[in-house]
Formats: C-alpha cells, sequence, structure tokens
C-alpha cells in the first residue's frame, strides 16, 4: 500500500465510555503486526450511541461505517478486510447512508462526527470560519438582523428570541460588555452541548465571536460544568489554537476588534444553570438566584451588559450567519423555527443525538427513530424537558416537538431532551424524585422552592407507603395545594417548574399515586 | 491520585494555596477558580487554607465559608483513593440505576456518600453525567463507563485498586 488508510475512532466521552481508546489502540497494534499502513484519526461522534464505538473507514466510494465495535473484535474486523470495507457482521455501510443520519437535517452538527473536533484546518475545510468572516464584513447592525430574521430562539429551556436579547444587549451604553455561554448543561436526558463542546468545539468558539462583535463585548465566560472533563480539554485546547491562530484575542482576523474567551469550570451546583445564579457563580459567589429586574441583558455580568446565552443557541449563529437567517427560517413550523437537537435517551434501543426540523412527533422519535424501549417492553412514559419538565403519556405521543404545542399540554420542550421509561417505572416515586432533586438543588433563596421541596419529598413518601391501603384523598390535595404554591410564588424555575413532573405524573397515571382514574378526572 | 492523610502538612497546604492565590487573584472573580485549583491538587479544599484565601481576596472568612459550602464539588477532605461516581439522575433510572446501587452498596458494604475507613474506597451520587443514551453510568476517578452493571463495577474497581 503507498498512501495510509484513515480510519476513524471517535473522541467523544460517550464512545470513550463504551471503549473507544481500547479499540483505538487494538487497531494501531493490529495495523503495525501486520504491517499496514493506517492513519488513525479521533473524529466527534456522530451521535449514534447504540453503535458507539462507531468506527470508519474512508473508501473511495466514501467513509463506512462497523459498530458497535469492542477492541476483542478488532483482529476478524482486519481481518474481514474493514480497510477495503470488506463484509463483516459489524458492517454497516456507508455511515452517511444509515437511516438514523440520513433522515436527519444536521444544521448545527453539520460537521460533529465527521471532523477532528482539535484540528482548526478541519474545521475551515469544512465551512467553519464562514460566519465570522460574513460578520466581519456586514457589521452588528446586520448580523443582528440575521439573527432576529433566523428566527432562532434560546435553546436552553426558556426559549426566549435570541436576536432581541442581543439587540438590548447592543442597545446599551457601557466600557464593558460580556458574552457568557451558559454550558451548565444539568438536565438529566441531555447531551447536545457536551456533543458541540467536545465534537466541534469551534463552532462554538465561532458563534460566541459573532454574538461579541453583534453586540460590542471584548470578553467571554464559557461556564462548564465540572462533570465534563473531556469537553474541558477540548475547550482548552481549541480555545488556545484559535488564539495562536488570530481567531481569538486582541485583533480578530486583522480586523482590530477584540475578543478574549476564558473558561471557567462549575462546582456541581445545577441551580448555576439558572443565568443569574451562573453569573453570580462567575463572580466567585454563593450560585444564590438574582431577582428580575434587572435583566442580565442590562445589568448582568458584574454589573455590566451581557448576553447569556446557551451552548447550542450560539452553536447555531455561525451557520445562520453563513447561509442567512432565510435558510435557517425554512426549517421548522409556527413560532418553532430552524432545527432543534433532539436527545433521545433512557430505556430506547437506538438513543442517540436526532437534529430536526421542529414539528416531528414523539411518536416518530419514540418508534421511527428510536426503534421502542431498549428492554423491549411497552413504552409507558417519557420525560421531555429535564428534570422540570412534564412527564407525557401514550395518549400524548403524537404531540409535535413545537414550543406552542408543548405549552398547550402543561409541558416544556427545554432543552431537547427526551427520557424514555417503560411500564415497570413507578411515576409515584418519579414525582418523589423530582421533589427530592429540588431539595438537593435548591439555592435556599426562597421559602416555597426549599421548605416545599423537602415536605413535597415527605408527602410523596408518606403516599407510596398507603398507597396500597386505598385512596387518600387528604394528602393529595395536600400535594397539589403545596404544588400551587411552589408555582406560583418561587424566584425561579427550579421551585416554579418541579411542579410540572410531579403533577403530570399524578395527572396521567393516577393509579401509581393510589387514585382511580375516575377520580382523578373528576377532580 | 496520590494517598493523602487526612490531616494536612500545614507546610504543603500553605504553599500550594499561595501559588494558588498568586496565580488568579488579579482575575475578576477569582474565588471558584482559586477553590478549584486547591482541591485539584490536595484532593480537598482543607478548612485550615480558608483564613488565608480570605485575607488575600479581602474578603471575611464567612464569605468565603458561604461559597465553598454552597457547591456541592468542594470537600474539607479528600476522597478514598479509589473514587466512584454513581449517576442517579433520571435518564439512568429508567435502566436500573436504583437497583445497580443498591445491589452495589450491599456488595461493597458501602452506603452512596461513604468513604471506607481506611481510605481506599469512596461511593457518590452524581447527578447526569451527559451520556444520558448510554444509561447507566458510573464515573470512576475520572473516567466514564457506560452501560454498567454490577459485575462491570465490581471488575473496575478491582483493576482501579490493583493501579492505585
Ligand atoms: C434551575 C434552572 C437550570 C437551568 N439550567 C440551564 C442549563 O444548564 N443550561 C442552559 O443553557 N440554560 C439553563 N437554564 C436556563 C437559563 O436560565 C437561561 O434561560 C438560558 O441560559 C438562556 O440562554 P438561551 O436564551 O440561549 O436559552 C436553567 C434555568 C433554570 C431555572
Ligand atoms: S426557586 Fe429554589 S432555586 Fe429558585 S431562587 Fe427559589 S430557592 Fe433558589
Ligand atoms: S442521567 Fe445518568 S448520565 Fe444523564
Amino acid at each position: 500500500m503507498n498512501s495510509p488508510i484513515t480510519v476513524y475512532v471517535p473522541r467523544d466521552a460517550s464512545a470513550l465510555s463504551l471503549g473507544a481508546d481500547k479499540v483505538a489502540r487494538a487497531i494501531v497494534a493490529e495495523a503495525k503486526a501486520r504491517n499496514l499502513d493506517v492513519q488513525l484519526v479521533r473524529n466527534g461522534s456522530r451521535g449514534l450511541f447504540w453503535l458507539e464505538p462507531l468506527v470508519e473507514v474512508a473508501t473511495p466510494a466514501g467513509r463506512v461505517a462497523y459498530g458497535p465495535v469492542k477492541a476483542r473484535d478488532v483482529a476478524g474486523l482486519f481481518d474481514a478486510g474493514f480497510l477495503d470495507a470488506g463484509e463483516h457482521p459489524l458492517a454497516l455501510g456507508l455511515t452517511e447512508e444509515i437511516d438514523y443520519l440520513k433522515r436527519q437535517q444536521r444544521l448545527t452538527f453539520a460537521r460533529a462526527g465527521i471532523t477532528d473536533p482539535l484540528s482548526l484546518a478541519d474545521y475551515i475545510a469544512h465551512d467553519g470560519y464562514r460566519g465570522l468572516k460574513r460578520a466581519l464584513a456586514i457589521g452588528s447592525e446586520a448580523i443582528i438582523a440575521e439573527v432576529l430574521e433566523s428566527g432562532l430562539r434560546g435553546r436552553g429551556g426558556a426559549a426566549f428570541p435570541t436576536g432581541i436579547k442581543w439587540r438590548t444587549v447592543a442597545g446599551c451604553e457601557a466600557a464593558q460588555k460580556y458574552i457568557v455561554c451558559n454550558a451548565d448543561e444539568g438536565d438529566s436526558g441531555t447531551f447536545s452541548d457536551r456533543m458541540v463542546m467536545e465534537d466541534d468545539p469551534f463552532v462554538l468558539i465561532e458563534g460566541m465571536t459573532i454574538a461579541a462583535l453583534a453586540v460590542g463585548a471584548t470578553e467571554g465566560y464559557i461556564y462548564l460544568r465540572s462533570e465534563y472533563p473531556h469537553a474541558e480539554a477540548a475547550l482548552q485546547a481549541t480555545i488556545a489554537t484559535a488564539n495562536a491562530e488570530g481567531y481569538l484575542g486582541d485583533d480578530i482576523l486583522g480586523s482590530g476588534k477584540a475578543f478574549h474567551l476564558h473558561l471557567r469550570r462549575g462546582a456541581g451546583a445545577y441551580v448555576c444553570g439558572e443565568e443569574t445564579s451562573l453569573l453570580e457563580s462567575l463572580e466567585g459567589k454563593r450560585g444564590e438566584v438574582r431577582p428580575k429586574p434587572p435583566l442580565p441583558a442590562i445589568e448582568g455580568l458584574f454589573g455590566q451588559p451581557t448576553v447569556i446565552n446557551n451552548v447550542i443557541s450560539l452553536a447555531s449563529v455561525p451557520i445562520i450567519l453563513d447561509k442567512g437567517g432565510a435558510y435557517y427560517k425554512d426549517y421548522g413550523m409556527g413560532r418553532s423555527l430552524g432545527t432543534l437537537p433532539i436527545q433521545l435517551t433512557g430505556n430506547i434501543a437506538r438513543g442517540g443525538l436526532i437534529e430536526l426540523a421542529f414539528g416531528i412527533t414523539l411518536r416518530e422519535l419514540l418508534y421511527d427513530y428510536g426503534g421502542g424501549s431498549a428492554s423491549g417492553r411497552p413504552i409507558r412514559a417519557v420525560q421531555v424537558g429535564g428534570p422540570l419538565g412534564a412527564y407525557l403519556p401514550e395518549a400524548q405521543f403524537d404531540t409535535p416537538l413545537d414550543y406552542e404545542a408543548f405549552a398547550a399540554l402543561g409541558a416544556v420542550l427545554g432543552h431537547g431532551g427526551i427520557v424514555v421509561f417503560d411500564d415497570t417505572v413507578d411515576m409515584a416515586d418519579m414525582a418523589r424524585y423530582a421533589m427530592e432533586f429540588c431539595a438537593i438543588e435548591s439555592c435556599g433563596k426562597c421559602t416555597p422552592c426549599r421548605i416545599g421541596s423537602t415536605r413535597g419529598e415527605e408527602l410523596l413518601e408518606q403516599i407510596i407507603v398507603a398507597r396500597s391501603e386505598g385512596p387518600q384523598p387528604g394528602r393529595i390535595e395536600l400535594l397539589k395545594s403545596l404544588c400551587d404554591t411552589m408555582l406560583g410564588a418561587s424566584l425561579c424555575a427550579l421551585g416554579g417548574m418541579t411542579p410540572y413532573p410531579v403533577l403530570s405524573a399524578l395527572n396521567h397515571f393516577p393509579e401509581d399515586f393510589g387514585v382511580s382514574q375516575d377520580a382523578a378526572e373528576a377532580r | 491520585m496520590a494517598t493523602l492523610p487526612q490531616r494536612f502538612d500545614p507546610e504543603q497546604y500553605q504553599a500550594v494555596t499561595r501559588e494558588v492565590l498568586a496565580a488568579h487573584r488579579d482575575e475578576p472573580g477569582a474565588l471558584l477558580p482559586i477553590l478549584h485549583d486547591i482541591q485539584d491538587r490536595l484532593g480537598a479544599v482543607p478548612p485550615e487554607v480558608l483564613p488565608l484565601i480570605a485575607e488575600d481576596l479581602c474578603l471575611s472568612r464567612a464569605e468565603v465559608h458561604g461559597v465553598v459550602s454552597f457547591y456541592h464539588d468542594f470537600r474539607a477532605s479528600p476522597p478514598g483513593r479509589v473514587h466512584l461516581k454513581l449517576c442517579q439522575a433520571e435518564a439512568c433510572q429508567s435502566m436500573g440505576a436504583k437497583a445497580l446501587t443498591a445491589e452495589l452498596q450491599e456488595k461493597l458494604g458501602l452506603q452512596l456518600g461513604e468513604t471506607r475507613p481506611d481510605g481506599s474506597l469512596t461511593l457518590e451520587a452524581v447527578y447526569c453525567l451527559g451520556n444520558c443514551a448510554c444509561a447507566p453510568n458510573a464515573m470512576l476517578n475520572g473516567e466514564l463507563h457506560g452501560r454498567v452493571d454490577v459485575e462491570d463495577l465490581l471488575d473496575l474497581l478491582e483493576e482501579q485498586e490493583a493501579r492505585v
């Protein structure tokens, strides 16, 4: 063989958690033993997690995939001639033709799994930094106009229009403005932020730089949760590269504009994902929620005007600038425009990252993409939008993923995480857990959340103990009124939305609480 | 992870704290990076260093204590040489994390939140490791492991104990 054959083994944390490093080492050793010239690239993940570690080989016809590969499969793959796309029980054909991937609309995740995430050259060769170049050419007002036109709404949970937030900060007079990236991703059932940071970190850096140009900020922070050491390493490496190559620093691409980007590690507090708590934490304080107003856009970090956006919101900006707001807006439905990186997780046969235009139904996701539960048992409930999101029963599986359609059900899309449960789930226990989690993570600033969550946990424990002995209307009423208080009187959504999972579990699965369906409906 | 005595050598922690403070004191909002650096190097944020930090940053001791105690990550004494975190959040629960945790606790004779008296092992709860499509999950001395069962975990623990 004259030129080396390129083999890809992902470096994404999910792939590593399933043995990707061992597979990579085995491939290198086996190639050496067989005197074959192999060039190993540690790419990002494609997000097809039931197939990880997914090994790809570059062939004249395109990249072919094998998976899930264990280290002990490697010798057999060589025997089967996988370097020439040889047949093997783990062979999946051309990667791009895998149905799960082929049917997606990857805009924000256009490069994930394709490139070497740490390579700036690879990033640029795959359309990276085109958005920034255009942003530099058109200037602040036109950048904000593109983002407004795109219809992009914040992907961190609250779905506030990103362009409006930016316009507010741009309109403030201040000596110093900040761009803050919320990379606290604490919701169970989510990992799209992690994937951006590990599998295509430059796109986040580019998005933050464009935001800085738009509003006139020169300093930026990424607040990253401490549970993500791989993302931290990837960001450190790519921020250093971007600084060295003039994509960050005092003079971005010779424009005379400066943007300095800092990486900060959180410390294991879920509430620090709430934007004002995050700002307190960045200032070196306890992560207690601030009352609003003032909005962070007007008085944010160190009291200065601050754009705070989720990772996915910021990572969606480069393609909007490159292809135009109208291009992005063409995807989606109603007021939910563009694409949503959906994370299909929990008890599901084919879990992974699915980026699609808004509008797909839960049922299509769960069965067409997900292939039903992992256990093979019927799916009983899904929780959408993290620990503060409602549980949805089968009867609601035809709901399209759309902010307004979910709101109409008293549910939320949140950060796009879907956690699947089969029919062994105890919904009263999930309600109890929601209260427990709120009690563990409450910042303590307001009473309904601090005291209410502990009271709710106790109450649900009592309900669970006594539920086999018949209805307990007193306790159920108490639970509902407690939820009412938390909903209405909490300072932030941790206390204010914990009732969502609790009440949805009670309303849709009353039998788990010792309440009959009829009794629940009559109430 | 190095073996650490439960009592810190004052010279060591003072030196480390001085170095860390010198590296960060000019950053805005430097307290969290300082605490992280100290914990990265000592395995914990010993209560003895809080006055040093307070004085250096012109904060009250109560303020520094308030920050340290707010965050789940900061600990007053180092964890065991082997540090296993088991994910307890919803996606991992949907794949049997509770039963897994109960079984492991029983096999090890150790509950979540406890450290063996000889400092060999700490078991801890964690709420989501961002690997929810590969549940249940565990993190062992900083390494993520997906789709684990009790046998996997016991094997991994044995491997780690041999390594440290
Ligand atoms: C308890 C709580 C936790 C939150 N966690 C996160 C988080 O981890 N990541 C995130 O982007 N937003 C989180 N949010 C939402 C943020 O407060 C805020 O809306 C978001 O960062 C704004 O960015 P976006 O407009 O780009 O979505 C959380 C909110 C609450 C109340
Ligand atoms: S609702 Fe809970 S987390 Fe939010 S401010 Fe109140 S006490 Fe803090
Ligand atoms: S819930 Fe366990 S990794 Fe996310």
